[in-house]
């Protein structure tokens, strides 16, 4: 299966017998790394709050907010496809868990189990329909962005009679689901927000499944060349629509985080744009734009990169006028750093 | 779709469908909900007109939900038919104002937050004999159109009546969080306040991203210990500053502007220290009215003079005037 990879550090790193550190620097997510840790050090330097650790948990949370959804935007990548959908599918499913356990006055749970079916069946129409007429898929699901833009609204007033759904926060399961899906714990005096928790969890799953099954050289090879591993039997149709099933998981998790986090409310217009936050994650993380290559590690390592510049500009305390700007350059910096290291590590 | 899948979603649906079956809640939801009674009232007998209202609101945003709800019941009382439409990107604003044009509408009543992109299609639309009114923001471009009449708050007067208040209130140094970076009207709020305590400090979030804007707050109240008032700018933004100001283990205070149904519960309860209302119902209301009292009368409301709908300030004293309103929505 490794013939498949087609990416430019041709060398296989899983048969060679090489030094530790030779196959560290091959991996992926190794520039990603060193850009971490340059603008880690960089704010350690400038933003002093930065440098306390109680405030830890305030920029893990921020990472994870956008770090779960890496983890399949990730897959999907290393797949060879898109998800341009994924930023309102995350409001769908909090909207729908909100509004169904509301209307018909049943148990949150429900709510919950019905979104989470919702959601699979969103990345299951994705990945069949970009399957069924082999459009590109960001195209598909640049449509899929707009149906559920439309419907996020549409339906919620029509339901609600507002543009937010009804707070659900008095009604039966609300408490437990909240503790499963947005609660925080103390650790060594640092605020743990528990989809930090959670999305370890799913990184660590994830990065298993990736590199020591046989899904994950699948999810490589329909990466690589589609053609290629139909030819050698790799399950393309079937791998393709599960990453899309993937992803709507962890939309249907992250909605639940999003109802959970504010009390049982969801605003309907929520979530343009955050799939692109998704996609920087993965491609600062070291996900190349045309499939085949990439990490799951690396993705964490972007929403990181991502979740520290954001905060590090509000804790260095600089002019909020410029928080775009300083946003920009950091994000790049960390993306050169990136580069350069790869580039040094596949000259050895 | 595979086989497995079709059989996976089928259970899933059949699991959801049992939970439902057996598993309602026995608190809160839709069953709880007391009916408010719409009021029937009378429909004018004026010939039936049509009539435009558009704005610059993003998609699904409660403030501008309640300008609707006002303007629907200017229109249902007057006999009109209202075109909603809205856009927040200016030149496209302006390109609705020209539809409305196009589709000779009766009146139309516009947002010039956007001025530059939008006033040209409005001089168009008052050259071509459709009468215009002004709502929301453009207080100071209003007049140069040729509009009827203009109705809102006067966003620096907020924010500086809104400074006044923060003096009052013992507040040291200020938090105003601008929720749409380069909003002119957020801009003039935070200047307003900053005139009365100089002290004040911006602070830019993304509006539309809930979590990550709590995530900033956080981080910086943490940064800023001295800071003991958070001012937002709508409800939305102020409620997750509480949650902000609980996470940073800070002693902020909380301020905001607009009302909707969990700001009112909010201040009723404490959490939130007051609430600046420009009345966003009556807004959208008096904007669609005006136009139906010049037609048939020729009427001008506030006699070519804007008309203010706010600063209103909300707190603990005066809560439970506003409460039932606000539940409705209307508030």
């Amino acid at each position: 299966m490794a013939s498949t990879i087609t990416s430019p550090a041709s060398a296989d790193d899983r048969v060679s017998a090489r030094s530790l550190g030779a196959r560290l620097l091959s991996r992926p997510e190794i520039g990603s790394l060193v850009g971490a840790a340059v603008i880690l050090v960089f704010f350690l330097i400038a933003a002093p709050p930065f440098r306390e650790i109680n405030n830890t948990g305030t920029i893990l949370y921020q990472a994870a907010l956008i770090g779960v959804m890496a983890v399949p935007v990730s897959l999907l990548m290393i797949g060879g496809e898109f998800d341009l959908s994924a930023g309102v599918a995350v409001t769908t499913s909090g909207l729908t868990a909100g509004l169904f356990a509301y209307q018909f006055s049943v148990n949150v749970w429900v709510g919950v189990i019905v979104a989470l079916a919702l959601s699979l069946a969103i990345g299951t129409f994705n990945g069949w329909l970009l399957m069924r007429t082999g459009l590109p898929s960001f195209l598909v699901t640049l449509g899929t962005f707009f149906i559920l833009q439309g419907l996020n609204i549409a339906v919620t007033r029509l339901a609600s009679g507002a543009v937010a759904s009804n707070s659900i926060s008095d009604m039966d399961g609300f408490s437990a689901a909240k503790a499963l899906f947005a609660s925080e714990f103390k650790l060594g005096g640092v605020t743990i927000k528990i989809i930090v928790v959670w999305w370890i969890v799913f990184v660590a799953i994830a990065a298993w499944v990736l590199l020591k099954t046989q899904i994950g050289n699948w999810i490589f090879a329909v990466g690589g060349d589609a053609a290629a591993a139909r030819a050698v039997g790799v399950p393309v149709r079937k791998v393709k629509i599960g990453l899309f099933m993937t992803v709507g998981f962890f939309a249907w998790f992250t909605g639940m985080q999003l109802l959970f986090v504010q009390n049982g409310v969801v605003q309907s217009g929520e979530g343009v744009g955050k799939e692109f936050l998704y996609i920087i994650a993965a491609v600062v993380g070291g996900c190349l734009l045309t499939g085949g290559y990439g990490s799951v590690v690396g993705g964490a390592i972007g929403a990181l990169i991502f979740g520290m510049v954001q905060l590090g500009v509000v804790y260095a305390g600089w002019n909020p006028d410029w928080f775009k700007a300083f946003l920009g350059v950091m994000l790049l910096l960390a993306t050169i750093v990136n580069l350069v290291v790869k580039n040094k590590a596949e000259a050895r | 779709m595979v086989r497995w899948q079709k059989k996976a979603v089928a259970a899933v649906a059949a699991v959801a469908l049992a939970a439902a079956l057996a598993a309602c809640s026995s608190s809160g939801g839709k069953q709880s909900e007391q009916s408010s009674g719409g009021s029937g009232g009378n429909v004018a007998d004026t010939p039936r007109m049509k009539v435009a209202l558009i704005t610059h609101s993003g998609a699904g945003d409660t403030f501008w939900d309640i300008v609707r709800r006002g303007a629907e019941a200017a229109a249902k009382k007057d006999n009109i038919e209202l075109q909603y439409s809205a856009d927040p990107d200016g030149a496209a604003q302006a390109n609705l104002v020209q539809t409305a044009i196009d589709s000779k509408v009766d009146g139309i009543a516009v947002t010039l937050n956007k001025p530059d992109a939008v006033i040209p299609n409005v001089k168009k639309a008052i050259a071509a004999g459709i009468p215009v009114t002004i709502l929301n923001g453009g207080l100071d471009q209003w007049k140069t159109t040729g509009a009827l009449g203009y109705f809102g708050q006067d966003e620096r007067i907020a924010g500086q009546a809104t400074g006044e208040k923060l003096k009052q209130l013992g507040a040291k140094k200020v938090l105003c969080v601008i929720h749409e970076q380069g909003n002119v009207s957020l801009e003039a709020r935070c200047q307003g306040i900053k005139d009365k305590l100089p002290t004040t400090e911006n602070v830019n979030v993304n509006g539309t991203d809930q979590p990550g804007t709590q995530a900033t707050l956080t981080s910086k109240l943490q940064q800023d210990k001295t800071a003991d008032y958070v001012v937002a700018l709508n409800a939305g933004i102020a409620l997750t500053a509480v949650q902000a100001a609980k996470d940073a283990g800070s002693s902020a205070k909380i301020g905001s502007f607009d009302m909707s149904k969990e700001m009112a519960k909010a201040v009723a309860d404490g959490t939130v220290q007051f609430a600046v209302d420009q009345q966003p119902y009556l807004q959208g209301y008096l904007a669609i009215d005006a136009i139906w009292l010049y037609k048939t009368n020729g009427n001008t409301i506030g006699g070519g003079e804007a008309t203010l709908t706010g600063p209103a300030f909300i707190d603990k004293s005066n809560i439970a005037a506003v409460q039932k309103f606000a539940e409705a929505g209307t508030r």
